[in-house]
């Protein structure tokens, strides 16, 4: 919210890091500034990858009342731009530059009912929500899917906390996530939060739209690092300022734009505001719309992008975009 | 640390509720008010609902309360058109297909209770209406009366200390309800963990005029002496309901029996706008002659005057207050119930982690 949003970047120390499954590292803060963390909270990190500096984004999964300790969970994908291996990487007693717990995806306190969904590593956004639904008292549940077991952070913590309100929805276990079924249990005065996998939450958002319940009760975050398609190399071809750059499949379209010295404008670098929209000259491939700005119409008609997260994929032939930027 | 006696004026808690406005003030037509330091936005639903939003619209920041209420519970910015429901959640951006996810205004919990809108700024987890301080004598169907609100310039703490050491009455209330008694009798002041309580007797003296008053609207023809009684309730952080009355002397007031006297209800709770003024919300509350409307209004306007005199003095001291920065505050005796109010509304913002660690300058 707009009383929560410029950025305090301080120092913090990291207390503890132990691995949860095989690619995912839970990560304790000491950060210099503590201020009490809201649930839906997130700190922006500062990452080195390689010579460079670059920001990534995590939930805080839990945190002490006063803010002085809190933890953060990093999921190391294949398609991981390096930030991860960073984070992975360190070790008790290093130093960090973060920002203050940053709430772009406040949970709103006093809803008839809750459903919370993680898709993932998705539960590190919802895990804070659901300790304070908890406390408070409310009436919510949380449906935490995933691949398979080994791969789910929390499951031990999340079952002891929540008992009866937990269901887990595990694939390999023969018993996968039903969004259908799940949209079709909500009625007009349950809000749903959700934060996973773009497919997941696409299929939610189509059966929400369906159903015809209130979209303002379907909330969500997106750090836009999720698609249609694994990420690839991409050609993009910006002629008004005479470059083109190859867009490696660890960085975005934004970001090689800016390495290569264009002149971009943008503001969320998650796919939500529209600011970084560049139009389509030519196309060779297929756009992975990666955005929650345009709509399926808009999608569909393959005119324009958000540069920050959407990407190109290669259909038969190579993978190029030409574009123009505002 | 608690800092008792060294702030002159202190700041405000947020995990508490405070009265936003009155109940009638509450309609179709957008309020705008600032509560607490955070401007509000305050109207109803089409179904009778009060909603607090924020009073900035997400995108930059232009006054909700400046725009409009459209469809059953939404609000329209007036500057880009993008209209909030009562959550405070983006329904509609015009210029584009889709909504931002992270496009929402603050909606903040409220009650509506003893005629007014209660209001909670804070943490919203820990809003739990069973906190609102107790002004049942609003609504109770044996008591009734009216009020106003005064739109004081001055720090919300300056009305407390006023409210709870009555002494002023006897200098700044002359001509209406001060007595010399007032500053003679005795006192006895207790506290709890949210509540201080200052209770003073005053027995067999001569009525003042506005007590004179109303023990005629109650005993036709009333002369003599009488018992008078003020018990101060103080309930943190801002309400101070102070029971009030006279007696015919001597007939067992001060042991229960106040059949032989009236009794009224000065309601008090205080808002705080920002750092130097507030909203002073009171009524005076009676449990005699109910059905007389004359008294209503006459009780009305005669205490409107007397707080007028309050009003003045509030405006003067904080004026003073500014002008004297390097000047600190002293205590007397009669300030217990102020102090211990003081102590209460430090431990909250302790608790908050608001508490400063150097006093509170009021300028």
């Amino acid at each position: 919210m707009a009383s929560n949003s410029a950025e305090v970047w301080q120092d913090a120390r990291v207390i503890q890091t132990i691995p949860l499954t095989p690619r995912i590292r839970r990560i304790v803060l000491e950060p210099a500034l503590p201020i009490p963390v809201a649930p839906g909270s997130h700190v922006d990190v500062r990452v080195r990858i390689e010579q460079s500096t670059d920001r990534r984004s995590y939930s805080v999964v839990d945190a002490s009342r006063d803010g002085t300790r809190l933890a953060i969970s990093v999921f190391e994908s294949a398609a991981s731009r390096g930030g991860a291996r960073f984070m992975h990487d360190l070790e008790p007693g290093a130093h960090l530059e973060i920002t203050q717990p940053l709430l772009s995806f406040p949970l709103r306190i006093g809803a008839p009912r809750y459903l919370l969904l993680a898709g993932g590593i998705g539960v590190t956004a919802l895990a804070g929500m659901a300790t304070t639904l908890s406390a408070i008292g409310a009436d919510y549940r949380l449906v935490y899917a995933g691949r398979s077991r080994e791969g789910m952070a929390y499951l031990d913590e999340l079952s002891a906390q929540h008992g009866d309100r937990l269901e887990l929805r595990i694939s390999e276990e023969g018993s996968p996530l039903a969004v259908t079924e799940l949209v079709g249990g909500v009625d007009d005065s349950t809000e749903l939060y959700m934060c996973g996998p773009i497919r997941l939450m696409d299929a939610v958002r189509r059966a929400w739209i369906e159903r015809e319940l209130p979209l303002p009760n379907l909330r969500f975050e997106t750090f836009g690092n999720s698609g249609w398609f694994d990420a690839q190399e991409f050609v993009v071809r910006l002629p008004a300022q005479g470059i083109e750059v190859a867009v490696k499949a660890d960085q975005t379209m934004l970001e090689a734009l800016e390495n290569a010295g264009a002149d971009m404008m943008f503001d969320c670098r998650k796919g939500e505001c529209g600011l970084c929209e560049v139009r389509v000259i030519e196309l060779e491939g297929d756009i992975d719309h990666r955005d929650v700005f345009y709509s399926e119409r808009q999608k569909d008609a393959r005119s324009k992008l958000c540069c920050c997260v959407s990407r190109v994929v290669a259909g038969s032939g190579r993978a190029l975009i030409e574009i123009q930027s505002s | 640390m608690i800092q008792t006696t060294v702030n002159k004026v202190l700041d405000h808690p947020l995990n508490a509720w405070y009265v936003a406005a009155w109940d009638h003030e509450v309609t179709r037509t957008i309020l705008a008010r600032t509560i607490a330091g955070r401007p509000l936005a305050i109207y109803r639903t089409e179904d009778g609902r009060p909603v607090a939003l924020a009073d900035a619209c997400w995108h930059r920041l232009a006054p909700l309360s400046l725009g409009k209420l459209v469809g059953k519970e939404d609000i329209q910015c007036p500057y880009h058109g993008i209209r909030y429901n009562s959550a405070g959640r983006c329904v509609s951006m015009p210029a584009q297909e889709t909504i931002n996810p992270s496009a929402t205004v603050a909606s903040f919990p409220v009650v509506e209770r003893y005629r007014y809108l209660w209001v909670w700024l804070g943490d919203a987890t820990l809003a739990d209406p069973s906190t609102i301080p107790d002004m049942h004598q609003m609504t109770d169907p044996d008591w009734t009366g009216d009020g106003l609100t005064i739109y004081a310039p001055c720090n919300y703490q300056l009305v407390l200390d006023n409210l709870m050491d009555l002494t002023h009455e006897e200098f700044v209330h002359t001509s209406s309800i001060g007595q010399d008694e007032l500053s003679e009798s005795d006192f006895v002041t207790s506290h709890t963990d949210t509540t201080v309580t200052v209770e003073r007797w005053m027995l067999d003296i001569e009525p003042p005029p506005f007590w004179r008053k109303n023990m005629r609207d109650k005993f036709p023809g009333f002369e003599g002496r009488v018992d008078r009684w003020q018990i101060i309730h103080f309930e943190a952080p801002s309400t101070i309901c102070i029971d009030v009355g006279v007696a015919k002397a001597g007939t067992g007031a001060p042991d229960g029996d106040r059949s032989q006297g009236v009794n009224g209800y000065v309601m008090n709770t205080i808002s705080p706008e920002t750092a130097k003024t507030c909203h002073y919300f009171w009524s005076f509350q009676r449990n005699y002659r109910l059905d007389s409307q004359l008294i209503t209004t006459q009780l009305r306007s005669g205490v409107y005057n007397v707080f007028g005199e309050d009003e003045a003095m509030l405006t003067a001291q904080q004026a003073a207050i500014d002008a004297n920065p390097d000047y600190e505050f002293y205590s007397l005796n009669i300030d217990a119930g102020g102090m211990w109010v003081r102590r209460i509304i430090e431990r909250m913002l302790e608790a908050e982690g608001r508490l400063p660690a150097v006093p509170v300058a009021a300028g």
